[in-house]
């Protein structure tokens, strides 16, 4: 990489020895195809055009960013939250679903399939199939099912169909082999909305430029509320959408620290966390190489986390790239140090982030230790009306009736 | 010089390959299961490995895979397992792998310890071509076979590709999906399989194709050969491992190897001007001899 080279400028398939394309032959002629129509899309007025005015008229765009004023006053230091949990649809996944299910249409496709894990990609997935009047699809692991229940019931009112996936951990990793076999026989009249900025070339680099906005409007809104750069820019990391979506703006400004916050469930030290990055392995998982828990044999390892949005055992190619040149650091945040943060958040500002948001809040909160009077810009990716129950239930807050509705 | 070829080759073009999850119930019965098919009739053996990912296969298999990584699978059985069965028949085994699993083990690593076990190859369904330059190499050093697979939706550029990087047989996808079973495979499997013929001569090369995916009985056996050199059967074997153990599986590869037989019984008195004289009805007989000539070969 020379000094010269921006690091905005990757597009894959390769993020350095990341990425590329590992599908069975059936979909390679369907991953192709996207991959071209992708690639002439992006390239088109009248498309970008499309998907500017949805994402101003539909989404809300631009999202807000907020001066997370008592929170600051309590961290000792200025956190500024860009507000994706304003977005139609609660969370940043409408803006990747737009984009695909506008080139799900320039394809010709009549039918969306998608996994999800916490449910809001599904939800955002059944929200464009409504609004473009396609059928809707949406895997999601048996697990998930029952710990996101109303998310479910958000799906089926749409009119999407929700299949709980029963095989392997019956989790998002499973929902997604189910999705890909779903779509191998399907396939001529089916796109498959991958949610995240993980599996084969083109996903990666198409479903970042989808949510690019979100660093792009963070940098102008807080250079112009701060007069200048911020010191960190900070986002939870599962597969890493969001994170990839807030960084790609500051990936040239050397100076801001840029900090993706993976998911340790019962902590570090234990077995029990999805940290990706941060304890796994290079390997092959859902149609790309990157880093993953893994066990000596080269079986996916389970992953857990408290947020079902951040419970995968692999991540985002580009991310895995950004760590190994040290572009970017990833660090854990337990089950328990997030909920404190949730409750932080909740408490000081009147915000209820999704659990996965409060990864990156977690993670603001210990940097704030670390460096007094910094100024932050945090990822707030979604908001938490989905995870009631779970912090109910975290925090005690559930009478023993409603415990048992 | 590929030992499966050869098998093929020597079943007259008319190939039984039997899959089975190695380690599924456990070690021993599939070496049994495996050695079962061989004896039954089986041209040669695919030796699946369970794999925590499967993206092309479908329920049964699925489950029976899951059950096996569940009792506590280990990669060091496929090894044993595959030297147990070449040690009891001349039957070419394959793998047939997942790529992570190979990719930790260490590519080359794996090779050597899959031909030291009698091992004859690899068929590698998430493995593309254009990614497999490190196996391709391992391959040539072991003298291992490498099948990769074709499938209805494959470009011309890709089917050439598969053609060039496959040694022992094409992988012909018989459908647009997942392992199963199904009451008909699609026609696509006939307009792929003659287009790899196509592609093949285009390419002044020959390529055994043999079709997989939703093959379960010996009459869709007879039907696949008709313009195949081999048909696969999975889910159906597995299902029966599962229900009825190693004589189910034994009794399913016989039926299933009736279809594979050049003539049939009550066809023996009738003209075959395409069949040659010497044509065997005993599926496993010729192929055996074949492998036998190759084992002395690597000796």
């Amino acid at each position: 990489m020379t000094a010269h080279e921006s690091l905005r400028s990757q597009e894959g398939p390769w993020f350095g020895a990341f990425g590329g394309t590992f599908m069975p032959e059936p979909l390679m002629a369907a991953i192709d195809e996207l991959a071209a129509c992708y690639d002439e899309a992006r390239r088109d007025p009248a498309f970008l055009a499309e998907f500017q005015r949805l994402s101003r008229d539909y989404t809300g765009r631009p999202s807000l960013l907020t001066e997370a004023t008592r929170l600051s006053e309590r961290a000792g230091a200025r956190i500024l939250l860009k507000r994706e949990d304003l977005n139609h649809t609660g969370s940043h996944k409408i803006n990747n679903v737009l984009g695909q299910a506008l080139v799900a249409q320039r394809l010709g496709k009549t039918r969306l399939i998608a996994e999800t894990g916490a449910g809001q990609h599904g939800v955002a997935t059944a929200t464009a199939a409504a609004l473009f009047g396609m059928e809707c699809v949406v895997y999601m692991g048996e697990v998930d099912t029952q710990r996101q229940a109303l998310n479910v019931a958000r799906m089926r009112l749409l009119g999407a169909t929700v299949v709980p996936v029963t095989s392997g951990s019956r989790t998002l990793k499973d929902a997604i082999n189910e999705g890909l076999r779903d779509w191998v026989a399907n396939v001529d009249s089916t796109h498959y909305l991958m949610g995240t900025v993980a599996g084969p070339h083109p996903f990666p680099a198409m479903v970042r430029d989808f949510h690019r906005a979100i660093g792009e409007e963070a940098r102008e809104q807080v250079i112009a509320m701060t007069g200048g750069l911020p010191d960190a820019v900070l986002a939870c990391v599962g597969g890493g959408s969001n994170a990839m979506g807030i960084f790609h703006a500051f990936l040239d400004d050397a100076d801001v620290r840029l900090i993706g916050l993976e998911a340790a469930g019962d902590g570090a030290a234990t077995e029990r966390h999805a940290l990706s990055i941060g304890r796994g392995a290079p390997g092959l998982l859902h149609g790309m190489r990157t880093y993953l828990l893994q066990d000596d044999d080269g079986q996916t390892l389970e992953s857990h986390s408290i947020s079902a949005g951040l419970d995968y055992p692999g991540v985002g190619p580009e991310h895995a790239w950004l760590s190994d040149i040290g572009r970017a650091e990833y660090l854990p945040v337990s089950d328990t140090e997030a909920m404190d943060a949730f409750l932080a958040l909740t408490r000081t500002e009147g915000i209820i982030p999704a659990i996965e948001s409060a990864h990156a809040i977690a993670g603001a909160l210990r940097l704030a230790e670390e460096r007094p009077g910094s100024t932050l810009v945090v990822s707030l990716s979604g908001r938490g009306d989905k995870d009631v129950a779970t912090a109910g239930r975290w925090f005690g807050l559930l009478d023993e009736d409603a415990e048992q509705a | 010089m590929s030992r499966t070829e050869d098998a093929i080759r020597a079943s007259g073009g008319r190939a039984l390959i039997g899959y089975l999850p190695v380690g599924y119930p456990d070690l021993a019965t599939s070496v049994d299961a495996a050695v079962a098919m061989a004896e039954a009739g089986a041209t040669a053996i695919e030796l699946g490995v369970p794999y925590s990912d499967p993206g092309m296969d479908g329920p049964v298999i699925q489950a029976a895979t899951q059950a096996t990584l569940e009792r506590g699978f280990r990669l060091e059985e496929l090894f044993e397992g595959v030297a147990a069965i070449a040690a009891r028949t001349d039957a070419p085994v394959l793998v047939m792998t997942y790529w992570n699993p190979v990719l930790r083990f260490g590519v080359e690593r794996f090779a050597e310890r899959l031909a030291a076990a009698g091992g004859a190859g690899l068929i590698t369904p998430d493995l593309t071509p254009e990614n497999a330059g490190e196996w391709l190499a391992a391959a040539d050093r072991h003298d291992l076979d490498r099948v990769f697979l074709a499938a209805p939706s494959s470009s011309d550029a890709r089917i050439d590709a598969a053609i060039a990087a496959s040694r022992g047989f094409v992988y012909t996808v018989s459908t647009m999906g997942t392992t199963g079973a199904r009451s008909d495979v699609d026609q696509a499997a006939r307009a792929l399989s003659d287009r790899i013929a196509a592609h093949a001569a285009a390419q002044g090369t020959t390529a055994m194709r043999c079709v997989g995916l939703g093959i379960s009985t010996g009459e869709q056996v007879r039907d696949v050969l008709e313009y195949a050199d081999g048909a696969i059967v999975g889910s159906a074997l597995v299902r029966a491992l599962g229900d009825g153990g190693v004589p189910a599986v034994r009794e399913l590869t016989a039926s299933l190897a009736a279809g594979a037989a050049r003539v049939d019984a009550s066809q023996a008195d009738e003209a075959q001007p395409d069949a040659p004289a010497a044509a065997t009805i005993d599926g496993g007989a010729a192929p055996a001899a074949a492998a036998a000539d190759q084992k002395g070969a690597n000796a």
